[in-house]
C-alpha cells in the first residue's frame, strides 16, 4: 500500500512507525506539512494516490487542518477529522466521554475568573484546571486553596492567548501513584502501561516511570466505549483507577489522545506496538478496498 | 562520513562540534547534541546538515 504520514517532527515514535512500512515493502510519502500550501479546491500532489495517510502532526492546530484537507481531498486518514477535533480539545473530550456514558471525572468549563472561581469552589481543594488545548502535562495545576486558585485564575487571564481564557475545572481524582496509558485500534488495545510518580501528574513526559499493564475486563470494556465516544481511530486512552470506587466503576477515563506517542510503551511491553499499528493499517486498507470493489 | 557504517558524523549547527548520528538518520528527524543535549533538526541528509529545532510551541503534543 502507499501510505503518506503527514509530520513536522520525525520523532521516534515516527521512525518506528515508518521503519515497520518500510521493512514491509509499502511505499511511503513523507509530507512536511511545513513545506505544502493547502489549496481548498484541488488536491495536492502529495496526497494523490496514496491509499490512506497517518496523521503524526506534533501541532494540534496543524493535525485539525491536515485532517480536514485529507477528508476534502477524498484521501482516508488516521485518525478522522471528527476524532482530531473531539481529542484535540479536553472540553469537547469530556463531553464525548460524557455524553456516552463512560466514566470520567466531574468537570466545569467557565469563561470569566468570577465564573472560574464559583466552578472551583463547587469542587473544593483540591480540584485540578487544565488548557482546553495541551498536552505533556503544560500548565495543569492542582489547586489547594482559595488563594491558590485566585493566583492562578489571574495568571491565566492575563495570558496572551484566548484558549487561556476558558477555564476547565475538574475535579480532583484520588487515584494511587500511577494512571494508565492503552493504546488501542479501533477500541482494540494493543498493549497498555502504567505510569508512576510521585508527582500528581503521572505523564511519561515529565518523567513517570512506566511498567506494563495487563488490562482487566471493565478496563477493556472501557477503552472500547472511550474509543467508539471519540469515533475511534488509534487513540491512548488515558485511565486512572478510583481508589475508592462507587458502584463498580475502578475506572475513569480522563483524556483520550489523537496523535498518541509510543515509545514509551514499546520500551514498557513486549509486544511490537509499531507492528500491531500497521498491521491495522493494512486491515483497514484492505477493508476500504473492499468496500470500493463491492459498492 | 565515518569509516563506520553504522553511523554518521555531522556538524552541530550551534556549537560547531562533530556530533555522531545514526546511519539511518532522516529528513525531519530531531536529534539530540549529546553534550549539549539542544535538539536538532536533520534538514538534508546527502550531505547530513543539522538546523536548531523549533522552539517548542503551545499546541505541541498528543
Amino acid at each position: 500500500m502507499k501510505v503518506g504520514v503527514c509530520y513536522s517532527r520525525i520523532r521516534k515514535d515516527e521512525k518506528l512507525l515508518l521503519n515497520e512500512l518500510r521493512d514491509r515493502g509499502h511505499e511511503v510519502e513523507k509530507i512536511d506539512v511545513r513545506k505544502l500550501t493547502f489549496d481548498v479546491a484541488d488536491t495536492h500532489e502529495a496526497f494523490e494516490d496514496l491509499d490512506i495517510v497517518v496523521d503524526r502532526c506534533l501541532a494540534t492546530s496543524r493535525s485539525l487542518y491536515v485532517t480536514r484537507f485529507a477528508e476534502s481531498y477524498g484521501v482516508p486518514i488516521v485518525n478522522s477529522h471528527e476524532t482530531a477535533d473531539v481529542c484535540a480539545d479536553k472540553a469537547k473530550n469530556s463531553l464525548a466521554l460524557e455524553d456516552a456514558g463512560v466514566p470520567t471525572p466531574a468537570t466545569k468549563v467557565a469563561f470569566t475568573k468570577e465564573t472560574a472561581l464559583e466552578a472551583i469552589e463547587s469542587f473544593g481543594y483540591p480540584c485540578v484546571i487544565k488548557p482546553v488545548v495541551g498536552s505533556w502535562g503544560r500548565l495543569m495545576a492542582k489547586i489547594d486553596s482559595r488563594d491558590a486558585a485566585e493566583a492562578i485564575l489571574e495568571h491565566k487571564a492575563t495570558l496572551g492567548h484566548y484558549e487561556h481564557k476558558v477555564f476547565y475545572v475538574q475535579e480532583y481524582v484520588d487515584k494511587p501513584d500511577r494512571d494508565i496509558r492503552v493504546l488501542a485500534t479501533d477500541g482494540e488495545p494493543i498493549a497498555g502501561m502504567v505510569r508512576s510518580s510521585d508527582h500528581w501528574i503521572t505523564n511519561a513526559a515529565k518523567g513517570a516511570t512506566t511498567d506494563v499493564f495487563e488490562l482487566d475486563e471493565q478496563a477493556r470494556a472501557l477503552v472500547a466505549r472511550a474509543s467508539e465516544a471519540v469515533g475511534g481511530g488509534l487513540l491512548g486512552i488515558d485511565l486512572m483507577e478510583i481508589a475508592d470506587p462507587e458502584g463498580g466503576d475502578r475506572y475513569t477515563v480522563h483524556e483520550i489522545n489523537h496523535t498518541v506517542e509510543f515509545k514509551a510503551l514499546q520500551e514498557a511491553v513486549d509486544i511490537d506496538v509499531p507492528g500491531a499499528v500497521v498491521d491495522w493499517l493494512e486491515a483497514k486498507v484492505a477493508s476500504e478496498a473492499a468496500e470500493v470493489t463491492s459498492g | 562520513m565515518t569509516d563506520d557504517a553504522d553511523s554518521n558524523v555531522a556538524e552541530d549547527p550551534i556549537t560547531g562540534e562533530e556530533i555522531e548520528l545514526p546511519a539511518d538518520v532522516e529528513v525531519g528527524e530531531i536529534v539530540d547534541n549529546p553534550v549539549t543535549g539542544a535538539e536538532l533538526e536533520v534538514v538534508s541528509v546527502d550531505p547530513i546538515v543539522l538546523e536548531e529545532a523549533p522552539e517548542l510551541e503551545e499546541d505541541w503534543g498528543e
